[in-house]
């Protein structure tokens, strides 16, 4: 199934071509380049440090990389600043999850493009409100209700938050870093779940990952990065874990 | 997938978490930021009917002069509130009200300009300053604090200045005659309602002067156009901040720059915007005390950056931003005002009225955040 995918898609969803970024003197990403095509699921890993986040951030238009270009259906894109990446249907769960902790959480799903009504384009919050509710239904979040404040939440109900928000907005791409970090057993599997419901809905997903058999279980191909460097891509039909983890960590 | 059809179709009972408590409506009521303000209007207003009923506080009369002052509060008020919010301060309010009016007096008086433009160009001049500490702020990364402190000295220093050098003076009078018949004067002087006044006063529903040059007309003459500002900035405000998508970007701005940002809220524009609103309602307030006073003066506005920040604090907004009400500003700015005036009426040594408000200050705040605490379990 993902084979035909990637096959009908002529231009990749995503190109990225030696990317470079450096902090001050602190390279961060050093001469990435991978494609990301509709339907696939691309995992990121490598260890802490390595340059994941940064890398989610310059395609989500958060930074800006140092050299390199980045394309979109084959068209070279450079993003002022997050809400460009958004209108292009790219969505991002951050690691840190990005959510206005004093806002509800209705807010927090429609944050940057509320829903409004009327001549004088005033908030339609009911509106917000049902649509969060249904939505948080169907993904089994468990939250008190819409109407909550995320300082109230857990830490997995805020992942589970970030998670809705992400899903129902993406149209091309979703960047998940680190989606189920803290999440339980149940929810994890949930959240797998979606992520295969979104590829058949022929999005491109990059996943970063700190559990391998997430990756394995999940992934289509792996990217590795190692301080900053891509060490290499693998179909992950083709590899196993050891050699993952070797390329992680440089050993063996 | 199967999994997945067969978990949504299950009763929404069974996905509720039975550890979550439901919010109780009363609790939601208590957990409004406006609660202390309410709490201390009634307070206050009980305490002056008690110690000053027969002073004439409660007068018509009385009831305009502290719904004036309170709505001199209220206008800087609303400004600094939306600010806060947006998680910035302002400091140079106070500075921009000294300048604000020495600009529309040395340009109509001393330099004989039209009112009107005279008028236009402070509020140009004004919210231009209000960008530039926005830009600043934003730029620089440095506290507002910082920044516009600085700009409280600059401005207060260049107005002294400004009037000086062309007048030699630090006072500029003749507004008045220099407003006369003037159509964007007539926006920030005089009264409205004044013929619903006049019927009132013939109807003998309030007291006509017995005496003097004005017999026969009502003690209460109208609504100042200084109250008309102040009520409809308070409703700009309010409509602004909970019910558009540009209100919820204010929140969300001062309550976590950085996720309103990933989330695409073009934090620098809003806050930048809050800076030009806080320098408009500095010039709108400058503007109405100079067609009031029918002169300018250098050193107007001193300290007012702190009564618009008290007024917000007590009000229920947090310093730190991301939360707050324009109403409850607004509530504050009455509490201030029915404080100053009301001491005035019972007798109290005017030099007092500090003291009151620090209290003021301190009470409303340590209840604001007693009760915030104790519903939400917080310590
Ligand atoms: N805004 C920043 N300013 C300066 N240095 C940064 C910034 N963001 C990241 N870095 C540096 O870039 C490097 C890569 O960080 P990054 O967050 O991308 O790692 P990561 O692979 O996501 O790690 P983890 O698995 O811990 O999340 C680190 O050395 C980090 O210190
Ligand atoms: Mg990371």
């Amino acid at each position: 199934m993902t084979a035909t995918n990637r096959d009908k898609a002529t231009a990749p969803v995503l190109e990225l071509k030696s990317i470079h970024k450096a902090f001050g003197g602190v390279v961060a990403v050093e001469d990435f380049s991978l494609d990301l095509h509709a339907g696939e699921i691309v995992a990121l890993v490598g260890d802490n440090g390595a340059g994941k986040s940064t890398l989610v951030k310059m395609i989500s238009g958060v930074h800006a990389p140092t050299s390199g270009s980045i394309s979109l259906d084959g068209e070279a894109v450079s993003f002022a600043d997050a809400s460009v990446a958004r209108a292009h249907g790219i969505e991002v769960v951050y690691q840190d999850l990005a959510l206005a902790d004093q806002q509800p959480v209705y807010m927090n799903m429609f944050l940057g493009r509320e829903t409004v009504r009327g001549p004088l384009k005033l908030l339609d919050r009911k509106a917000m409100m049902r649509e969060t509710q249904a939505l948080v239904d169907e993904l089994d979040v468990r939250i008190p209700s819409a109407k909550a404040v995320i300082r109230d939440l857990s830490g997995g109900q805020r992942q589970g938050v970030a998670i809705a928000r992400a899903t129902h907005w993406a149209k091309k791409l979703i960047l998940l870093d680190e989606p189920t970090a803290a999440l339980g057993v149940a929810e994890t599997a949930k959240v797998e779940d979606i992520v295969r419901t979104l590829r058949a809905r022929n999005i491109a997903i990059l996943i970063i990952s700190h559990s391998l058999d997430q990756v394995f279980r999940l992934s289509d191909r792996i990217c590795v990065l190692r301080r900053g460097v891509q060490i290499g891509v693998r179909e992950t039909a083709r590899t196993d874990k050891n050699e993952i983890v070797s390329m992680i960590t440089g050993v063996g | 997938m199967s999994e997945a059809d067969t978990k949504a179709a299950s009763p929404p009972e069974e996905a509720k978490d039975e550890r979550v408590r439901q919010i109780s409506p009363l609790r939601k009521a208590l957990v409004r930021p406006e609660l202390g303000s309410i709490c201390g209007v009634i307070l206050v207003f009980v305490f002056f009917f008690l110690i000053a009923r027969d002073s004439g506080m409660f007068s018509p009369e009385g009831i305009q002069n502290w719904t004036v002052v309170s709505a001199q509060f209220a206008i800087i008020a609303v400004g600094a509130c939306l600010l806060m919010i947006a998680g910035e301060f302002d400091l140079s309010v106070g500075s921009m009200i000294g300048f604000s009016g020495i600009i529309i007096a040395m340009m109509s008086v001393t330099y004989e300009q039209p009112m009107w433009l005279s008028i236009i160009v402070a509020f140009a001049i004004a919210m231009g300053i209000g960008w530039l500490n926005g830009f600043l702020v934003i730029r620089t990364g440095l506290p507002s604090f910082i920044v516009t402190l600085a700009f409280l000295y600059i401005l207060r220093g260049l107005t002294i200045f400004l009037a000086r050098v062309t007048t030699n003076k630090t006072i500029i009078g003749g507004v008045r005659d220099a407003a006369e018949g003037d159509w964007l004067a007539a926006i920030f002087g005089g009264k409205i309602l004044t013929g619903f006044f006049q019927w009132l006063a013939d109807n003998g529903l309030i007291d006509k002067f017995v005496a003097g040059n004005r017999a026969g007309e009502p003690v209460v003459d109208g609504v100042p156009m200084l109250v008309v500002w102040a009520i409809g900035l308070i409703i700009f405000g309010h409509i602004l901040l909970t019910r558009t998508r540009f209100g919820n970007w204010i929140f969300a701005s001062g309550g976590d720059a950085q996720a309103a940002r990933y989330s695409g809220v073009p934090v620098n524009r809003v806050k930048i915007l809050m800076f030009m609103f806080t320098a408009f309602c500095a010039t709108v307030f400058a503007t109405c005390q100079v067609m009031e006073f029918g002169s300018a003066a250098a050193d107007r506005g001193v300290l007012k950056e702190f009564e618009a920040i008290i007024s917000v604090v007590i009000g229920g907004a947090l310093l730190t931003g991301g939360y707050g009400s324009v109403i409850g500003a607004a509530l504050g700015a009455l509490i201030f005002g029915v404080v100053q005036q009301g001491l005035f009426f019972a007798g109290v040594e005017s030099s007092l009225f500090r003291v009151f408000l620090g209290v003021i200050l301190l009470l409303a705040v340590i209840l604001n955040t007693y009760i915030r605490r104790s519903i939400t379990g917080e310590r």
